[in-house]
């Protein structure tokens, strides 16, 4: 090889290199700006990562629809007029209407409206979609009254998750990952796959059904300093891990909006968004057992999974990337007709702390919180992001 | 006069091939091939060769194969010998160590057999390419520094993928082989101990891990800057000083009060760089075998810094009365 030769080759190559590195870069790359927000003691990285630019999209996706005028409160009951009332008797015409109309506007598709759950003979039953529909009102009322220590008194209704959908977007179903590998091929344990549900990682692709329908430790961690109390394995905590991931990626934030990360599983560290999500972790557990997977033979095949299983609640399905769904914006505080009733499945209320007042979920202080928490709720919810200040202009 | 100043030499060192010292045992190693590489010249010797590869490195490359192939055709088989999906998927891909439930006995292929036979053709290369390179160090009448700061490294490897999964009396402690996957092992090993930042053994490894860097930096820049006085002939400056190592001396007194010496320079960068793994795999093996939560030992050491709370008390919502499942 002659020198000329060679200094070209060298060149190219190093050309080469920094190109391919450039184009590699750019690949795992969040266009700027990256800002943070601290959320506790100074000088220890105790913030949230934000993109503003990213946040403003967030916010516009999250705007709510304005609500049905209020129905009057007094009014001959719904069951006067309308037929197979199981879950709404305790109703009015005006109220029970309101709830029609505002379930056609978050629920059903445009083109079909009422046609989508309800026959031409509106007492019909034969739809699946109406009997998803009565238990998934059950569903609703159920959380506002008895999950008050996940939903607070914010609580939820139908718009919460399916956001003018028929189907929710985010949903999950049991993963089979790699169990048809057959004969001497290695196993590998639910994961080794990009886990789209755990921020693209190689951990466990299935982190839902041990923690969302079963109830496995999520604590792997030792409460001692030397060995001898705690037994877990790393691939146990693999699969905490992943389920973490996925609830941060569900509600937009870093782990630290809940956990002291350098001693994740100690409580007295731990921000009071911890306790609100480990009875959020409950809540999803309890609706899934007793509300979805229930409903397993009422839905048509094309709505299960692979397995035939019933699509499932996971912390993403109302938080759509958000820390508290839609904001925080009550839209069930103007829905009274989605509280109260009768409680399918027996009282849940959540327990008090021993000489403490109640509301574990209670707000953290202003100037910690994340974004600055919303103004107090209006009678009727404000039509722009209640973090205004958090939304770059354009 | 040509003078070394940029990361690519200059210098273009041609010489007749030189193909070794004599050895006692003359015949005992072939001297196959060698040429000259331009390109290589720009980097390092433009000399290539001559090979030698005996029977320990023969075996050790045997061994290296059939490890990375059991590796390989296991991934390959994870996407159903799909090789668009393979080469997409590959950082994600892993041959997973058998279930905990397995604790020390030889798992079936499936659930692990594969980890363990590649992890034992794995070891067996790498211990026969550190005979091979503690042999050749002898062959050439050399010190076996090289040999025992490789071993440095494979004491580290071992520890993490044999030794601690023994004491712990589990091969599901072990670790993956995957690119992705030994990384998430390497995060959820921090998680599931208590993180590893507060392991005072860790911490020394990772302060003679970024110590190599600086001393390989300070060291790297002294010489390359008094090359132009002759200081790039440092193995005579170490027995007959001359004006670059006097003047690197005086550069450090000044600058730092002190200074090492031709020679203790590199007794420095290889203890530093030995240590880095030596005190890592004291840390790993301490992990799960004696402590169980670092941040708690070091907290119980007073190590552990203590942060004013910004948030009122949280208490475990699991210990309350009636509280759910």
């Amino acid at each position: 090889m002659n020198h000329s030769s060679a200094v070209w080759l060298a060149r190219a190559t190093a050309s080469t290199l920094l190109i391919v590195g450039s184009a590699l870069l750019c690949g795992c790359y969040e266009r700027p700006p990256v800002d943070t927000v601290q959320t506790g003691i100074r000088g220890i990285g105790d913030e949230q990562v934000i993109n503003p630019r990213l946040d403003a999209v967030k916010y516009k996706k999250n705007e709510i629809p304005t609500p049905i005028p209020p129905a009057d409160a007094d009014g001959p009951p719904a069951t006067l007029v309308f037929q197979n009332l199981k879950v709404l008797k305790d109703l009015n015409i005006a109220q029970f209407t309101r709830v029609m109309q505002s379930m056609a506007a978050w629920v059903a598709p445009a083109d079909q409206s009422c046609n989508y759950c309800h026959e031409a003979v509106m007492s019909s039953d034969a739809k699946y979609t109406k009997r998803v529909a009565r238990r998934m009102l059950q569903m609703v009322r159920y959380i506002n009254k008895d999950w008050r220590a996940h939903v607070g008194t914010t609580g939820v209704t139908c718009y919460t998750c399916h956001r003018g959908r028929p189907v929710p977007e985010y949903r999950w179903f049991i993963n089979p990952g790699q169990s048809d590998t057959t004969g001497l091929i290695a196993g590998n344990a639910g994961k080794n796959k990009p886990s789209t549900v755990a921020g693209l990682s190689a951990l466990p692709g299935d982190p839902f059904k041990d923690y969302l329908l079963g109830s496995e430790n999520i604590r792997v961690q030792a409460t001692q300093a030397l060995r001898g109390t705690d037994y877990h394995s790393i691939k146990q905590t693999e699969r905490t891990y992943a389920f973490m991931i996925s609830i941060a990626q569900g509600l937009g934030v870093n782990c630290n909006y809940c956990h002291a990360t350098r001693a994740l599983e100690l409580w007295d560290q731990s921000t009071p968004r911890r306790v609100t999500a480990w009875y959020g972790i409950r809540m999803a557990r309890d609706l899934n057992n007793n509300f979805m997977v229930p409903l397993t033979s009422t839905f048509p095949a094309h709505r299960l999974g692979v397995l035939g299983d019933a699509p499932k609640i996971a912390c993403i399905t109302c938080h759509q990337g958000v820390f508290k769904p839609l904001y925080g914006v009550s839209m069930a505080m103007n829905y009274p007709e989605l509280n109260g009733g009768d409680h399918p499945i027996g009282g849940m209320a959540p327990p008090t702390p021993p000489g403490e007042s109640p509301a574990p979920h209670e707000a953290p202080p202003a100037m910690f919180a994340y974004p600055p928490p919303p103004e107090e709720t209006p009678a009727t919810p404000a039509q722009t992001p209640p973090t205004a200040a958090l939304v770059t202009p354009h | 006069m040509a003078e070394y100043q940029n990361i690519f030499t200059r210098v273009q060192i041609e010489s007749p091939m030189y193909p070794g010292v004599p050895l006692p045992r003359g015949g005992v190693w072939a001297r196959k091939g060698g040429g000259f590489n331009h390109l290589f010249g720009r980097f390092g010797d433009a000399q290539i060769g001559p090979f030698y590869l005996g029977a320990t490195g023969l075996l050790s490359l045997i061994c290296g194969f059939i490890a990375f192939e059991i590796i390989g055709l296991n991934m390959f088989a994870s996407v159903h010998w799909n090789p668009v999906q393979f080469v997409r998927q590959l950082p994600w891909l892993a041959l997973e160590p058998p279930s905990p439930a397995n604790g020390l006995h030889i798992p079936s292929l499936q659930n692990g057999g594969w980890w363990l036979l590649a992890g034992l053709f794995l070891t067996s290369s790498v211990l026969l390419w550190w005979l091979r390179m503690y042999r050749r160090a002898r062959a050439l009448g050399m010190g076996t520094h090289v040999a025992w700061a490789f071993a440095a490294a494979i004491w580290l490897m071992l520890s993490l993928g044999i030794i601690r999964p023994v004491l712990m009396g589990s091969f599901g402690e072990s670790v993956p082989f995957g690119i992705f996957p030994h990384l998430d092992w390497v995060a959820s090993f921090s998680i599931r101990y208590g993180n590893l930042f507060y392991n005072p053994f860790h911490c020394l490894s990772i302060a003679f891990l970024y110590g190599s860097t600086l001393l390989f930096a300070m060291h790297a820049g002294t010489i390359l800057a008094v090359s132009r006085l002759g200081g790039d002939r440092e193995l005579e400056q170490i027995i007959d000083r001359g004006t670059a190592a006097e003047r690197a001396a005086l550069f450090w007194r000044w600058t730092m009060g002190f200074n090492a010496t031709m020679e203790s320079i590199h007794r420095w960068a290889w203890w530093f760089a030995v240590l880095c793994p030596l005190c890592g795999g004291i840390g790993i093996l301490l992990t799960g075998t004696v402590v169980d939560n670092w941040y708690l030992w070091a907290v119980k050491h007073h190590v552990a810094p203590v942060y004013p709370h910004v948030f009122a008390p949280v208490i475990d919502p699991a210990t309350l009365p009636g509280a759910p499942k």
